[in-house]
């Protein structure tokens, strides 16, 4: 069937119509409801990230329903696609700002996309949640962001894996800025503990033959590898880290292993013996996380991901933002960001009881350190309550409120980093 | 001395590894000038092929060396008859067309398998000892591999009766017609040809790489520009092209890194396509396949 310009036009715009039309139809229902936009990636390279967020997003909110809403309305969830593409999130979040006049704003994955849109939510007054890990130092009155950070658990585990399998580290890390600042903090910490960094190397994230580099590990006969590789091109090294017979003489650890579920996509051989910290694992041994997995997998079912750091803190950061519309007992932006302020925490939470920060909006977590053995994580340390340390450095948003930063150099070099 | 050999050896995977996922391209682009965008997915294909039937208690080989390029083949034949048939000699065309197919592939894996599938499988064979250095004995076995394969292709393209026919067509198509020659059917064996080799290559490389529905755009790019820097022979082309860019980039991921190494195959590929607008077989082995 040949398809003409003028028919393709018709039929596309049809089908765009069709799909925008539960939105419109919804928004106008739904007034006098609460509303919480939701912008993270559910197609593109990051959906392995995104999805199960997405998941544990939906989940908050039809619990905070459930039980009734909040301050007497309910809340509306509105989920935007942004598609693993930079250019949309400025589009959506302009959107959830000016178009929908959202309550709160959960939103981003990467550094990248938090740029992107922080600066249009703080013109607007929106109030935002950025509820991913990452590399610290946004220092932003109007933004929480709750995901742990280096000092938080890079801080942890290099001492604990120097321990047990030596001195010497070889940095393999993802070429973009978090993968470079965390190369960084895991150069100092590990220099902090009298060791040695062999050498440091970055991948673009489109990198999948790491042959050179396994090579050049094995000239360099390092204690350990360190990766801070990021995405699915990167659980390539993984698999040929572990076809040449290396996952037994030199372990891995790292902080950004499990946060896309790379544990489920290589094997127990490849696996085994990887060292990784989080301020959240599904294994987390709590009564509150193990009724928090089985609700969710109940609601999923036997697709439901596993959930990791990411997904997890997603639905913790919207049960923070509405215990912080409770004690307010208003969605109104200011309110609820002095609640917050407040010393404001979250019992009962899975991954243990998370407070907020007032200096810098950023999370008192409790961090964990696990080892993989079939699959799954074992916990082998639990360090409670931990501050976001490195971005203490450089943020006081209670001597200086109206500030709208992100400090990461100034970080680095008051942590003493060149 | 190890160390010459184990880098050696990996440098000839890499050059290896270029051939494997740009033969497929070479097929379908270098003989008949269809700008296949979607031939990353062919590769995905491939190794969701591999995937699947693994999970259902395929043995790994028989996953890797005979359904991949049988499914993804067919696919490529239903493909070249519901889409690329109307499109021959429309090269803007078929470009937006197969990167539209690209995209409908990608969102159809998505669909059926989540954004991630569930996989154990790892290279088979072990590793091998050189000295101090260890290296995958599957990527020994894919080094093989990639060179019986280009074997096969120049053989079938030279010694048989199919191979002569589909030359003759995509020298000439209309006189090759008027001889009895059913070009339609060259054209769609042509294409499911090159679909198969794509999805035998993409079987191969999922015990390395892991499959999700997005890893074709990894590929993309280098291929073309394997088959693009390789010129119009396309056997030729595209071994020799491996062979320089994939010397290049190993030996500039081992002295530096891997940035530098992907941005040495890139400004080799442009130095040489400025000295060489139409590849390195439009001015060497000019007679060859």
């Amino acid at each position: 069937m040949p398809i003409d310009r003028r028919t393709f036009v018709k039929t596309s715009s049809a089908a765009a119509l069709a799909l925008a039309a539960p939105a419109i139809i919804g928004r106008a229902a739904a007034d006098e409801h609460i509303k919480l936009v939701s912008i993270l990636d559910q197609s593109g390279g990051l959906d392995i990230y995104g999805k199960p967020m997405v998941d544990a997003t939906t989940m908050a909110v039809d619990e905070i329903n459930e039980a009734g809403g909040l301050a007497g309305r309910q809340v509306e969830l509105i989920n935007y696609d942004p598609q693993s593409t930079i250019q949309f999130y400025t589009q959506y979040a302009t959107q959830a700002a000016a178009g929908d006049k959202a309550d709160v704003v959960h939103a981003g994955i990467t550094s990248a996309s938090r740029e992107a849109i922080r600066p249009t939510l703080g013109r607007f007054n929106t109030l935002y949640f950025y509820n991913t890990q990452y590399e610290g130092g946004v220092c932003d009155r109007n933004t929480f962001c709750t995901g742990s950070t280096p000092a938080q658990t890079v801080e942890k585990l290099v001492p604990y894996a120097m321990n047990k399998w030596g001195k010497k580290v070889y940095i393999v890390a993802a070429d973009y800025n978090y993968g470079q600042i965390t190369a960084q903090w895991v150069k100092k910490y590990v220099t902090d503990n009298g060791g040695e960094v062999a050498d440091t190397e970055f991948f673009p994230l489109d990198v999948t033959n790491f042959g050179p580099t396994i090579k050049k590990i094995q000239a360099a006969k390092p204690d350990m590898v360190w990766s801070a590789l990021v995405g699915g091109a990167h659980i390539s090294f993984y698999k040929q880290y572990g076809a040449a017979g290396m996952s037994k003489s030199i372990p891995i650890a790292s902080t950004t292993f499990g946060v896309g579920n790379e544990h489920k996509l290589i094997s127990t051989e490849e696996g085994d013996g990887i060292l990784a910290a989080y301020s959240y694992f599904q294994e987390v041994d709590t009564p509150d996380n193990q009724a928090f997995v089985k609700r969710f997998q109940d609601k999923f079912g036997a697709d439901a991901p596993y959930l990791n750091e990411l997904a997890t803190r997603s639905y913790e950061g919207i049960m923070l933002w509405a215990e912080a519309v409770k004690k307010a007992g208003t969605a109104e932006r200011m309110a609820v960001i002095e609640a917050l302020e407040s010393g404001l925490s979250l019992a009962g939470a899975p991954s243990g009881p998370i407070a907020i920060e007032p200096k810098t909006h950023h999370g008192i977590l409790n961090v964990y350190l696990a080892e993989l053995r079939d699959q799954s994580f074992n916990i082998v340390e639990t360090h409670a309550a931990q501050p976001p340390a490195d971005t203490l450095l450089v943020c006081d948003l209670q001597a200086n409120p109206d500030q709208a930063v992100f400090y990461f150099e100034n970080g680095l070099e008051a942590a003493g980093i060149k | 001395m190890d160390l010459v050999v184990a880098l050696t050896l990996q440098v000839v995977y890499g050059i290896a590894h270029l051939v494997l996922i740009s033969l497929g391209l070479a097929i379908v682009f270098g003989m008949m000038r269809v700008i296949n965008l979607a031939h990353g997915e062919f590769l995905m294909l491939g190794g969701y092929t591999v995937v699947v039937s693994t999970n259902h208690g395929v043995n790994l080989w028989v996953a890797m060396l005979i359904l991949a390029p049988l499914v993804v083949g067919i696919i490529g034949i239903i493909v070249e008859r519901a889409l690329i048939q109307f499109l021959y000699g429309r090269m803007v065309d078929t470009l937006l067309a197969t990167w539209g197919l690209s995209l409908l592939f990608i969102g159809l894996v998505t669909t059926i398998f989540g954004a991630q599938t569930g996989t154990t499988i790892s290279p088979p064979l072990g590793a091998v000892r050189i000295g101090d250095y260890s290296m995958s004995t599957y990527e020994l076995l894919l080094i093989a591999i990639a060179a019986v394969l280009s074997l096969a292709v120049y053989l079938v393209l030279r010694l048989t009766r199919l191979g002569l026919m589909a030359r003759a067509t995509m020298q000439s198509a209309d006189m090759a017609s008027t001889l009895g020659v059913s070009t339609k059917r060259i054209y769609m064996i042509t294409f499911g040809l090159g679909a198969a080799v794509s999805g035998l290559a993409g079987g191969l490389l999922a015990p390395l790489t892991g499959v999700l529905p997005t890893i074709g755009a990894t590929y993309i790019a280098k291929a073309f520009i394997t088959v693009i820097s390789g010129g119009a022979a396309i056997l030729a082309g595209t071994v020799s092209a491996s062979v320089l860019l994939g010397g290049i980039n190993g030996v500039a991921s081992y002295l530096t890194g891997p940035t530098i190494g992907e941005v040495a195959l890139l400004v080799a590929a442009i130095v040489l396509l400025r000295l060489m607008p139409r590849g390195i077989t439009g001015r060497y082995f000019r007679k060859s396949l």
